[in-house]
C-alpha cells in the first residue's frame, strides 16, 4: 500500500483545515499523484511476523542468553492492571526494578477485559517482552502454542522462594516453567462484621447453618447472598465451590480437563443443589455486575457475598474495608469436607516468545518473584496475598492474614473455572452463556442442558 | 376547459378545507409521539446535571436540590475525552475525505465513460456496502494481524491496532454508498459539459477535477455530513481492530466510564451526552444536508 | 445503467462496451473508453483501480475467505499450515449442537419482525401524517429524526438510564425501584430483547420516516387531489394512490430494515456483550473470534449463515436500483 506514504501529511492538514471538505480535496490530489509515481506494492517491511511464528516451546528468534546476569537496556511490559489503584501499584513495582537493575521498563497498559479478549492476537502479532497473565490451563495453553518463553532457568534460581504448589501452577504441559506467580486470593464468603454482630448473626459452618441464617436474613428483608453475573464469569466461582464441596477437587479438575463429563449425574447433582440454594441468592443477578453486587453487601442490602477477596476493592472507605471479614464456603457434610478445597487463582507474569530483550525480561521475572516486589504491590492492594515465601507478612492487614490462613488451610487449591479448562469453552462463547442460561431458567430440563454443554465441549476437543 | 377549471376550484376548496379544519386528533398523536421521542434524551440531560448524591438523597424522579456541571467535568476527565476525541477525529476526517475522493473518482469514471465493467463495478460496490460487517471480520482480523504496514502508518509494523487500519476499513465499507449516490448524481449532469471540456483539450483528470467535481458540491456536502456522523459513531471497528486503550475511538472509550466502583448513572449520562454532542451539533447545524444525503441514496435510481 | 435503452439487461449492454466508435450515438454517455488517449486511460485506470482495490481487498477478499474458512478448524494461532480442513462439521455443530445458535437466530428474526411490522409502519405513518401540511411539521420531524444521528452504542447507554432497575426512569416512575418487585428490564432474559428493541426502534422509526418523507415529496399532488375529489377517504387515498407510488422506496426501506436487523450489534454489546437473552448472530461471530482461543472456522461458519441470509435482500436491492429508470 504505497499510497499510504503521503497520508499522514494530508491527514494533519485536514485536521487543521477543520473538515472543509471541498477545499480539502485539493490536498488529496497531491496524494493521488504520489500514488501514481510508485504504484508497486512494497512488502518491504520485514517478513510477516505473526503467522509464521514458531510452534515450538522456545522461540528461536530470541538471542542466546549466554550471560544471564548482564542484562541491560529496555524491556517492554504489557500490563492488564488498568484500574487506577493497581496501575499505580504496578508502576511502583516497575520503578523498583528499574532502580535496582538500571533496566528501563516501558509499560503498555491495556484495559483488563480488552487484554483478555485480544491476548491471542497480541501474543502472535505484537507482544511485549513480558506480560501479565494467569496460572492454570490458561497459561499452559499459550505455552503449548509456543507463544511463551520457557523460564525454567529463572526458576532454578528462584524456585526455593515458592511452595511446590506454586511451581506446579507455573509448569506447562512439557514440564517446563513459563510463569512467575505474583499473588493469589481466595474465593470466600465476605460479610460485614458490624452488620453480623448488630443483627446477631453467626458464621455458618455447614450448608444447613447457612440455610438457617439465610432464612433469618430473608425475614429481615435482606438478600442473604449478593450475586451479580452480568459479565458471565462470577457464577463460575459458585459452580466451582459447589462442585468441589459435593464431588471433590479431583472430580472437579477431571471435569475441567474433560475426563469427567458435564452430562454425568454427579455434575447434574451440583446444578440441582444450586437450584435449591438459589432462593438465598439475589433473585436478579443477570443485570448486575460484580461491583454492583459487592455494593449490595457493603451497603447492607445483602448479608453476604461469595466472591474473590478482590471484592474488597469496592470498599473505598478504609473504615468499611476494616469492617469486612470472610469465611470459607460452608461444608456439605461429604467426604470432601476435609480437603477444604478452594478457588485461589494466581496472577503473575510470563515472557512472550518474541521477547526482544530476553535477558532483561528474565531479570524482570526474577525481580517479580521476590517478596520485595510483591510487597510493593500489595501495599496498595490489600485484597491479595503474596506468592513468594520471603514476602514480609508482618505488614499484612487482618484481612490479608486471614486470606493467607484460609489458603494455607486448604488441602486442594483450584484456579478458577475459566483458568482450569479450555479457554474456548470457558469464554463468552461457552460456559458464561450456559451458566447464565441456568440462572435465567433454573427449572429447565437439566439433562438436556448438560448434554448440550457436553456436546459443545466435545466439539472443541 | 370549464370542467378543468371547476375541478381545480374544487380541489383548491378541498385542500383548503382540509387545511383549515383543525386536526386536534393528529396533533395530540404527534405531540404524544414527540414527547415519547424526546423523553430519553431529556431524561439523560436532566440526570446529567444532577450530582449523584442529590439523586441518591431525593430519588431519581424528583425536582430540586443541586444542579451543576460536575458530572460533565468528571466524565470528561474519567474517559479522557480530549484524547479520544482526537483519536476519533484523526480517523473520521481522513476517512471522510478519502471516501468522498475515491467515490467521486469511481462515480465519475463509471458514469461519464463507458467501459467494460461499469455495472458490475457499481453492483460490487453497492453490495459490499450492504454486507453486514460481521461477515468479513474473521478473515479481516487475521489479515490485519498478519499484514505488514510500515512506519509511520503503524507503530507496530502491522495493520492491527492502528488508526490507519481503522481509516482503511471505513473507506472500504463506505465507498459503496458514496459511489452509488455520486454516480447517480453525475449521470444527471448534461453530457455537453464533458464534451466542452474535451474540446478544450482537457485531460480526463482535469475534466474530473475542475469541471465535474465542483458541480457535485451539494452532493459532496450532503455525503460529508452523513459520513462524518457514521464514522464518528463507529463502535464496532474500534472494539474489534484496536487494542491500545489510548487509541480507542470515543464511543468505545465511553465503555470505560461504566463504573469501576459503583454504578453512577449521572456520570454515565453526562459521558453519553458529551460523546453525542458533536453529532448533535452537526445535526442541528446541517440537518438539511443530513437528510438530503440519506434521501439521495434512497430515491435515485 | 450504461444505457437507457436496455433497462432490463444492463450487463448485456456493457459487455459490448468496446463496440466500434461508429456505434455510438450522439447524446449517449461520455466517450467510449477506447477513444481516450493513452494517458487518459491510465488516469482512469487509477481512478477506478485504487478505490476498487481497497474495496475488494478489504471486503470481498475477506468475504470469500470467510466461506473458505467455514470449512476448516483453526484456533487462530500459528501459520496457515495449522488450518485443518473439516468439511461441513462446523455447520453441523452450529445447527445441531452449539446452544446459542438457535436463540441468536430467532432473536435476529424477532428483531427483523419488530422492525418490519412495528417500527417501519410507524415510520411510514408518521411520514404520511407529516407530509400533509401540518402546523409545526418541521419541529415534529426534527424531534423524531434526532435519534438517527446517535450511534446505536450511545442509544444503548441512554436507554440503560431508562431501564436501570434501581436508578432508571421506568422503575422510579412505577415506584418499584429499589424494592423487591423492581423489574430488571435488561437482565431478565424474557424481557430484555423487547426492551432493547424499543430502544433500537426509537432510532429506526425516524430513519424510515425520513426515507418515506423524501419519497412522498415526489408524489404528484394532483393525484392526491384527484382522489379526494373522487370521494376517496384518507385510507383509500393512501393505499390506492400514495402507496403504489412509493413502491421504489418500499424496496429501499425493506432492504434497509433487513440489513439493519442483521447488522445489529453495538446496542446489545454495550448493554451486556450480547449474552443472556441478547444473543445475535453478529455477536456470536465476534465472540468466537475474539477471546483467548478463537474458533476461527466456527465463527466463519456463522458468518457464512449471516452472508446467506443477507444475499437475498442485497440482490433484490441491486435488481431494483440498477435497473435504469424508465425516464
Amino acid at each position: 500500500m504505497t499510497e499510504s506514504d503521503s497520508l499522514p501529511s494530508v491527514t494533519r492538514r485536514q485536521v487543521l483545515k477543520g473538515g472543509a471538505a471541498l477545499a480539502a480535496l485539493g490536498g488529496v490530489s497531491a496524494f493521488v499523484a504520489a500514488c501514481g509515481n510508485g504504484a508497486t506494492p512494497s512488502p518491504s517491511a520485514a517478513a510477516p511476523s505473526g503467522g509464521t511464528s514458531p510452534s515450538g516451546g522456545i522461540a528461536p528468534s530470541a538471542p542466546l542468553a549466554s550471560t544471564p546476569p548482564a542484562a541491560t537496556g529496555t524491556i517492554t511490559f504489557g500490563s492488564n492492571y488498568s484500574d487506577d489503584v493497581p496501575k499505580k501499584a504496578m508502576q511502583a513495582v516497575v520503578d523498583g526494578f528499574t532502580k535496582k537493575t538500571g533496566i528501563a521498563v516501558t509499560v503498555n497498559t491495556v484495559e483488563h477485559g480488552k487484554f483478555q479478549d485480544t491476548i491471542n492476537a497480541y501474543l502472535q502479532a505484537t507482544p511485549d517482552d513480558t506480560f501479565t497473565w494467569f496460572a492454570g490451563y490458561r497459561m499452559r495453553f499459550f505455552a503449548a502454542q509456543g507463544l511463551a518463553t520457557d523460564i525454567s532457568d529463572v526458576w532454578s534460581s528462584i524456585g526455593s522462594n515458592y511452595a511446590d504448589a506454586f511451581k506446579t501452577a507455573s509448569t506447562g504441559d512439557d514440564g517446563k516453567q513459563y510463569f512467575i506467580p505474583f499473588y493469589n486470593y481466595p474465593w470466600v464468603v465476605i460479610y460485614r462484621k458490624s452488620f453480623f454482630s448488630e443483627k446477631g448473626y453467626t458464621i455458618p459452618k455447614t450448608i444447613t447453618e447457612f440455610k438457617t441464617l439465610g432464612d433469618k436474613m430473608k425475614t429481615a428483608g435482606l438478600i442473604p447472598l449478593a450475586f451479580g453475573d452480568k459479565d458471565g464469569w462470577p457464577a463460575m466461582g459458585t459452580f466451582d465451590i459447589l462442585n468441589m464441596r459435593m464431588n471433590g477437587y479431583d472430580y472437579h479438575i477431571g471435569l475441567m480437563a474433560g475426563k469427567n463429563k458435564w452430562s454425568d449425574a454427579k455434575t447434574k447433582a451440583v446444578f440441582q443443589k444450586w437450584a435449591e440454594l438459589l432462593p438465598y441468592f439475589d433473585p436478579q443477578p443477570l443485570g448486575k455486575t460484580w461491583q454492583e453486587a459487592a455494593q449490595d453487601m457493603i451497603g447492607k442490602k445483602a448479608g453476604m457475598y461469595f466472591l474473590g477477596t478482590f471484592a474488597g476493592e469496592q470498599a473505598t472507605d478504609p473504615a468499611i474495608h476494616d469492617d469486612l471479614d470472610f469465611f470459607p464456603f460452608p461444608t456439605f457434610g461429604t467426604e470432601f469436607d476435609a480437603e477444604s478445597a478452594i478457588d485461589a487463582p494466581i496472577d503473575g507474569f510470563m515472557v512472550s516468545s518474541k521477547a526482544k530483550n530476553l535477558d532483561g525480561a528474565k531479570a524482570f521475572m526474577e525481580y517479580l518473584s521476590t517478596g520485595e516486589a510483591q510487597g510493593i504491590f500489595l501495599a496498595s492492594s490489600p485484597n491479595n496475598v503474596a506468592a513468594a515465601k520471603d514476602a514480609d507478612t508482618s505488614k499484612y492487614t487482618p484481612f490479608q492474614k486471614k486470606m493467607a490462613e484460609i489458603i494455607g488451610g486448604s488441602q486442594k487449591i483450584a484456579q478458577f473455572l475459566d483458568r482450569d479448562t479450555n479457554p474456548a469453552f470457558a469464554g463468552a462463547n461457552g460456559m458464561q452463556g450456559f451458566l447464565q442460561s441456568f440462572l435465567g431458567n433454573p427449572t429447565q430440563d437439566l439433562d438436556k442442558f448438560l448434554s448440550g454443554i457436553q456436546a459443545f465441549y466435545d466439539t472443541l476437543a | 376547459m370549464t370542467t378543468d377549471a371547476l375541478d381545480r376550484a374544487g380541489t383548491a376548496a378541498a385542500v383548503k378545507r382540509r387545511r383549515s379544519r383543525p386536526r386536534y386528533g393528529t396533533h395530540a398523536f404527534l405531540i404524544a409521539i414527540g414527547i415519547l421521542w424526546i423523553l430519553p434524551l431529556a431524561w439523560t440531560i436532566y440526570t446529567a446535571f444532577r450530582p449523584y448524591g442529590e439523586t441518591a438523597r431525593l430519588g431519581y424522579v424528583s425536582i430540586g436540590g443541586q444542579y451543576n456541571l460536575d458530572n460533565f467535568f468528571n466524565a470528561a476527565k474519567g474517559m479522557d475525552l480530549a484524547l479520544h476525541l482526537f483519536d476519533t477525529l484523526i480517523v473520521v476526517i481522513p476517512a471522510m475525505i478519502l471516501v468522498l475522493f475515491f467515490a467521486s473518482m469511481i462515480a465519475f469514471a463509471v458514469s461519464r465513460y463507458s467501459f467494460r465493467f461499469n455495472v458490475a463495478m457499481l453492483m460490487l460496490f453497492t453490495a459490499g456496502n450492504l454486507l453486514p460487517q460481521q461477515v468479513v471480520i474473521v478473515p479481516l482480523y487475521k489479515m490485519f494481524t498478519l499484514l505488514p504496514l510500515p512506519a509511520p502508518f503503524s507503530d507496530n509494523g502491522l495493520w492491527y491496532d492502528q488508526l490507519f487500519g481503522i481509516v482503511a476499513i471505513h473507506v472500504a465499507f463506505q465507498l459503496g454508498f458514496c459511489t452509488f449516490v455520486l454516480s447517480n448524481y453525475f449521470k444527471q449532469v448534461p453530457k455537453e459539459i464533458n464534451e466542452a471540456a474535451v474540446v478544450d483539450g482537457a485531460t480526463v483528470w482535469r475534466t474530473y477535477w475542475t469541471v465535474l467535481l465542483p458541480l457535485a458540491r451539494p452532493a459532496l456536502a450532503a455525503l460529508a455530513t452523513l459520513e462524518f456522523t457514521w464514522i464518528y459513531n463507529d463502535f464496532f471497528w474500534g472494539i474489534l481492530l484496536l487494542r491500545t486503550g489510548s487509541k480507542l475511538p470515543i464511543t468505545s472509550a465511553l465503555n470505560n466510564l461504566s463504573g469501576q466502583f459503583f454504578k453512577d448513572n449521572n456520570l454515565l449520562a453526562a459521558g453519553a451526552l458529551l460523546v453525542a454532542l458533536p453529532t448533535l451539533i452537526v445535526y442541528f447545524a446541517l440537518q438539511k444536508q443530513f437528510v438530503a444525503g440519506l434521501t439521495l441514496g434512497s430515491t435515485k435510481g | 445503467m450504461t444505457s437507457p435503452s436496455s433497462s432490463s439487461a444492463p450487463l448485456a449492454e456493457t459487455s459490448g462496451a468496446f463496440a466500434p466508435p461508429k456505434a455510438r450515438r450522439r447524446g449517449r454517455r461520455g466517450p467510449r473508453f477506447s477513444l481516450l488517449t493513452r494517458r487518459d486511460k491510465v488516469t482512469l485506470g487509477f481512478m477506478v483501480g485504487i478505490p476498487a482495490f481497497i474495496h475488494i481487498a478489504l471486503i470481498w477478499v475477506p468475504a470469500v475467505l470467510s466461506v473458505v474458512l467455514s470449512f476448516t478448524q483453526w484456533n487462530g494461532i500459528g501459520g496457515i499450515d495449522k488450518i485443518k480442513w473439516v468439511g461441513t462439521k462446523n455447520f453441523d455443530t452450529l445447527i445441531n449442537i452449539y446452544p446459542p445458535f438457535w436463540p441468536a437466530f430467532s432473536h435476529n428474526l424477532i428483531w427483523l419482525g419488530a422492525f418490519l411490522f412495528i417500527a417501519t409502519p410507524l415510520g411510514m405513518l408518521l411520514a404520511v401524517i407529516l407530509d400533509q401540511n401540518i402546523r409545526g411539521s418541521r419541529i415534529y420531524q426534527s424531534m423524531l429524526y434526532m435519534p438517527v444521528v446517535l450511534s446505536l452504542a450511545i442509544v444503548g447507554f441512554i436507554w440503560e438510564l431508562i431501564y436501570s432497575p434501581g436508578q432508571g426512569l421506568i422503575n422510579n416512575l412505577l415506584g418499584i425501584a429499589g424494592t423487591k418487585d423492581q423489574i430488571d428490564w435488561l437482565g431478565n432474559r424474557n424481557l430484555n430483547l423487547w426492551a432493547v428493541l424499543i430502544a433500537a426502534g426509537w432510532r429506526h422509526v425516524g430513519y424510515i420516516m425520513v426515507l418515506y418523507l423524501a419519497g412522498l415529496k415526489s408524489v404528484d399532488n394532483t393525484l392526491r387531489e384527484a382522489a379526494t375529489i373522487d370521494g376517496a377517504n384518507a385510507r383509500q387515498t393512501f393505499f390506492r394512490v400514495i402507496f403504489p407510488v412509493l413502491a421504489p422506496i418500499n424496496v429501499v426501506v425493506l432492504v434497509v430494515t433487513v440489513i439493519e436487523s442483521l447488522r445489529a450489534f453495538d446496542i446489545v454489546y454495550v448493554i451486556n456483550k450480547g449474552l443472556n437473552g441478547l444473543e445475535l448472530l453478529s455477536v456470536l461471530i465476534t465472540t468466537n473470534l475474539l477471546g483467548e482461543a478463537s474458533l476461527v472456522g466456527f465463527g466463519s461458519a456463522i458468518a457464512v449463515i449471516l452472508l446467506l441470509i443477507s444475499i437475498g435482500p442485497i440482490i433484490l436491492y441491486l435488481y431494483r436500483t440498477m435497473r435504469e429508470p424508465a425516464s
